[in-house]
């Protein structure tokens, strides 16, 4: 298989508290291909948004990346100077965010902000800049472009801020988005334009997105893999449709069960007993043992890896495991 | 003992946006009105579970807040078991506000930070004086091991829980006045997936149980549709259907239901194409004339933008669409 | 009763209370540890005083005038007695006089605080809660306030009162007259903090569940909104102790707090200041000092209380 776009290694980040060093993200490894999107999801306090952040260099201190590697095609990016990364988002790694308004300075215009972008990343001049934030306006579904380009953000509404911060984070081509969250703030109806926009304007600029949702019909109409973390830990990661009617994980499995649907007929809910541990309480072993229906000795003890099963899938469970034990037979 | 337990009549509220009164003098405007609801007309059944749902700004949250007496309506009457609702007599309603009660959207914004466990679910014992002295915390006890918590947590603050946890003590403050009606406010959208399925359950049993009624506030609806009987789809303040529960996810009538419903995401990867919607809510201070949707509808025709759509029944739901009514969709 | 419906015991208060996140920040900042120590010592020194002053600054028998003008550590040049800090003209000794002067200082600036507290929250929850004209008339009554020097304010309130109390009176009563006028120039900040506060926390959802039910807006006031905006109060009334104090130095040292007869430590500044240039340089320099350490470590107090409390900075 080629080279990755993105290569996370074991990735580690440590909060140092009073009470003891918590580990936000514990060992997570995960790559992305060329043109890929890869979902991200976990309830919160999972650590998806961490990894967001671990990855553009923009964890808040006293939060630190505490160990493993991250590779963006080749080049080590974990360890770069301030301006170096600085130099690396916006022209590698686009950004969306939940909230429109913090992607964007209410005092300039959108032209101002676009042109700006577009200028520190590429050696164009100023006109061709901005026929190239218009162009980008329009493609990304604002209607009179050329006109409202010379707005401020505060005259679009919520669903067209989102638009122009997708225009935003693809100025400079880059090779990968990360979009933390993009639809949550926004209304049902409004939701699938956004994705549907983002979805499509990346697959035409084969840029690859890390896409980060709490919401698993997002990632399921989106994503072509995903990701389940879980404590800080990769729980499962594998091709959404595998992974979304066939999850392996324990976890997984309850997390999809969980999750009221259209079609579904049953009166009642399958739910996840108990919640998921805080990051100063996980449990020896698998972090989701206590709450897991098929728990046995080996889980409480040893930390699973994670284990591949073949087709870019791989899961972090013993029931897994060549040498399943008798204990594991339920 | 009449079957009605809640009925709504001609619900209507505005709230005064206008500018500073200096600033409306200088620069020459006139007072501005929001029209969050407008003439909503329903009834809920008891022991049922009757939902409402619409988008930001639909209205959904001022139409609850209204039936419980956190705001007052402009316009229109409440009727609780054959008691019109008078909520600047105290003392009339001392007796009928202990039979319903809230649970809010946000668990940790609903505890007070300050009180221990204990004390939050048993203020509403302590106000309506239901018991005294050591049984107040002997009630507590049991109201926590009903919600799956145990007694002994009511010692400890409301920080020292999960999102899921807390609401659970939510629902135990809620259960504490032994209501026969609770307003569950958009109660699971600030939890995650697994825990939204949890409270959900408990909601269903703490029903069977207590022979509750709910009406239950949600912008999603799956979980709509898996809690309730009958919906009222809200849009820009207007009911613009309600239905039989399952009748509106497989025949729903008024265009904006239908364009809800596509716009829910598809976890059964059935490769369904969600058919695009168009455009945003607009802004309700200058909604459109008539039908407040004819700018995004489909079916919008001459008489949509002139005349407002009145609900009129037809297969079991009341729809307010003039397209419907003109049997064109 | 079953075991499941028993209750324990909250854990004390007192292991919270070590356990807090503000109990921490103290801990592991110097500043604030000697900040802190200094304000106790001097509060101490300035409680204790009857017993452990070594003389009676009040007790004019106990004075001999030719004890006057003694140098610190001195033998004075007629009696021989020896005095740590000296004495003033009087032949009061300087020691206690402080100790005396700073319990006369810490007792108004306390009074104060405590008056403009009770005074600024009770405004500043009324306008916040209630809104409309209550909170337009109270905020407007402050905006005017806040825009004369609070000294002057204070200079204000207490020429007026001292014009209505009759003459026998006004030597006992200055020391009230004296709080009030400090505590009315004070609670405008209070007030807007508690307002502004109260605006936020009144729409948070624990409140509109107290309001579901019915309870009185009175007890949801007190027991649910006011704990809840006590943090950024404590703030203001630690900073605002060192500023009544100093108030209350500024407007003794100008001859309109208290009488000479009780000395603070701005009297006693007052006193000072007129044998500075005769070469009495202990008389002005020990109460100055006092008051200096007094005030600096109450604001650093302060400061460090702030920051404590808010949680962007931790």
């Amino acid at each position: 298989m080629a080279e990755p776009l993105l290569s996370v290694r074991d990735l580690i980040v440590e909060f140092p508290t009073r009470r003891g060093t918590l580990r936000a993200l514990d060992k997570v490894s995960f790559d992305i291909q060329e043109g890929e999107v890869l979902g991200m999801v976990g309830e919160s306090g999972a650590g998806k948004s961490i990894t967001g952040a671990a990855i553009i260099g923009l964890i808040e201190p006293p939060g630190r990346i505490a160990g493993g590697e991250i590779w963006l095609r080749g080049q080590r990016i974990d360890n770069l100077s301030p301006e170096a990364m600085r130099r690396i988002r916006g022209k590698r790694i686009g950004m969306v965010f939940q909230d429109p308004l913090t992607s964007l300075n209410p005092l300039y215009t959108v032209a101002q902000q676009l042109i700006e972008t577009i200028r520190t990343h590429m050696d164009i001049s100023e006109k061709a800049a901005r026929a190239r934030a218009v162009a980008l306006l329009d493609r990304v579904g604002i209607p009179a472009a050329a006109r409202r380009i010379d707005d401020y953000p505060h005259h679009f509404s919520g669903g067209m801020r989102q638009r122009v911060v997708i225009a935003l984070a693809l100025c400079a081509e880059p090779e990968l988005v990360l979009a933390d969250e993009p639809t949550t703030a926004l209304d049902v109806s409004v939701q699938a334009q956004i994705i549907d926009v983002l979805k499509e304007i990346c697959a035409e600029r084969g840029a690859a997105v890390m896409l980060i949702t709490h919401d698993m019909g997002v990632i399921a109409e989106t994503a072509d893999r995903v990701a389940v973390l879980y404590a800080g830990r990769l729980a499962e990661i594998g091709p959404v449709r595998e992974v979304i009617t066939a999850a392996e994980h324990p976890y997984t499995q309850g997390l999809m069960g969980s999750i009221p649907t259209l079609t579904q007929t049953s009166d009642r809910l399958v739910q996840i007993p108990g919640s998921m541990p805080r990051l100063n309480a996980i449990p020896q072993g698998c972090a989701f043992n206590p709450r897991c229906p098929k728990v046995f000795d080996r889980c409480r003890v040893d930390r699973p890896e994670a284990i591949d099963r073949g087709g870019r899938r791989r899961v972090a469970c013993w029931l897994y495991d060549g040498v399943k034990q008798e204990a594991g037979n339920v | 003992m009449s079957d009605v337990l809640l009925k709504v009549e001609g619900l209507t509220r505005y709230f005064d946006v206008s500018k500073p009164w200096l600033n409306r003098v200088i620069e020459r405007e006139d007072k501005q009105f929001l029209t969050a609801t407008a003439d909503v007309n329903f009834e809920i059944k008891r022991g049922e579970t009757f939902a409402l749902v619409g988008e930001s700004g639909s209205g959904k949250s001022t139409i609850a807040k209204m039936i419980v007496g956190l705001l007052e309506p402009s316009e229109g009457k409440i009727t609780f078991d054959g008691q019109e609702m008078n909520f600047a007599s105290g003392a009339a309603m001392r007796t009928l506000r202990r039979r319903f009660q809230m649970i809010f959207q946000d668990p940790f914004a609903s505890l007070n930070p300050r009180w221990h466990v204990g004390d939050i679910i048993a203020e509403p014992i302590r106000t309506f004086g239901l018991a005294k002295g050591r049984d107040v915390m002997r009630e507590v006890g049991r109201l926590l091991d009903t919600v799956g918590l145990s007694a002994a947590d009511a010692a400890k603050f409301p920080h020292e829980f999960s999102g899921g946890q807390r609401q659970r003590i939510a629902i135990a403050r809620a259960l504490s006045s032994k209501p026969e009606f609770i307003v569950c406010d958009e109660p699971t959208s600030a939890l995650d997936v697994s825990v939204q399925a949890q409270i959900l359950n408990l909601m269903r049993d703490l029903q069977d149980e207590f022979g509750l009624t709910y009406l239950l506030i949600s912008h999603d609806l799956s979980v709509v549709r898996h809690m309730s009987n009958r919906i009222g789809v809200l849009y820009l303040g207007r009911l613009v259907e309600v239905a039989e529960g399952k009748r509106l996810f497989t025949n729903p009538k008024h265009p904006y239901s239908r364009m809800l419903l596509d716009a829910v995401p598809d976890l059964a990867l059935s490769g369904r194409r969600r058919q695009q919607v168009e455009g945003e809510i607009p802004n309700p201070i200058n909604p459109p004339p008539g039908c407040t949707f004819h700018p995004r509808c489909p079916h919008a025709f001459e008489r949509c933008k002139r005349e407002i759509p009145q609900p009129v029944a037809a297969d079991g739901s009341l729809t307010a669409c003039f397209a419907v009514e003109e049997g064109r969709i | 009763m079953s075991d499941k419906t028993q209750i324990p015991a909250p854990r004390s208060w007192m292991f919270r209370a070590w356990d807090s996140d503000v109990a921490y920040s103290f801990r592991t900042s110097p500043v604030a540890i000697v900040a802190g120590a200094v304000s106790l010592l001097i509060i101490l020194l300035a409680v204790l005083a009857p017993w452990i002053a070594p003389h009676n600054p009040y007790d004019p028998s106990s004075l001999n005038l030719m004890d006057g003008f003694t140098p610190p550590m001195e033998p004075n040049a007629f009696t021989g007695n020896v005095y740590w800090l000296g004495t003033d003209n009087q032949g009061r000794d300087i020691f206690s006089t402080l100790l005396y002067g700073a319990r006369i200082s810490l007792f108004v600036g306390f009074a104060a605080v405590l008056f403009a507290m009770v005074l600024g929250i009770s405004a500043g929850l009324a306008a916040g809660y209630r809104g409309g004209w209550v909170d337009s008339l109270l905020m407007r009554v402050a905006d005017v306030q806040l825009s004369f020097p609070s000294i002057l304010i204070a200079l204000l309130i207490f020429g007026v009162a001292r014009g209505f109390i009759p003459p026998a009176y006004r030597e006992t009563m200055a020391i009230w007259v004296l709080i009030v006028a400090i505590g009315l120039s004070d609670w405008v900040q209070y007030a807007r903090v508690v307002r502004g506060a109260t605006m936020v926390e009144k729409n948070k959802e624990y409140v509109q569940a107290a309001r579901v039910i019915g309870a009185h807006p009175l007890k949801i006031l007190v027991r649910h909104i006011l704990p809840n905006v006590m943090g950024p109060v404590l703030v203001i009334a630690t900073i605002g102790l060192a500023l009544a104090i100093i108030a209350e130095a500024t407007l003794s040292f100008l001859g309109v707090g208290v009488p000479p007869t009780q000395p603070s430590l701005g009297t006693l500044i007052r006193i000072g200041q007129q044998y500075l240039f005769s070469g009495e340089w202990w008389i002005l320099l020990f109460p100055s000092l006092t008051l200096l350490a007094l005030a600096l470590a109450v604001n650093l107090l302060g400061d460090w209380l702030r920051d404590a409390l808010n949680p962007r900075l931790r």
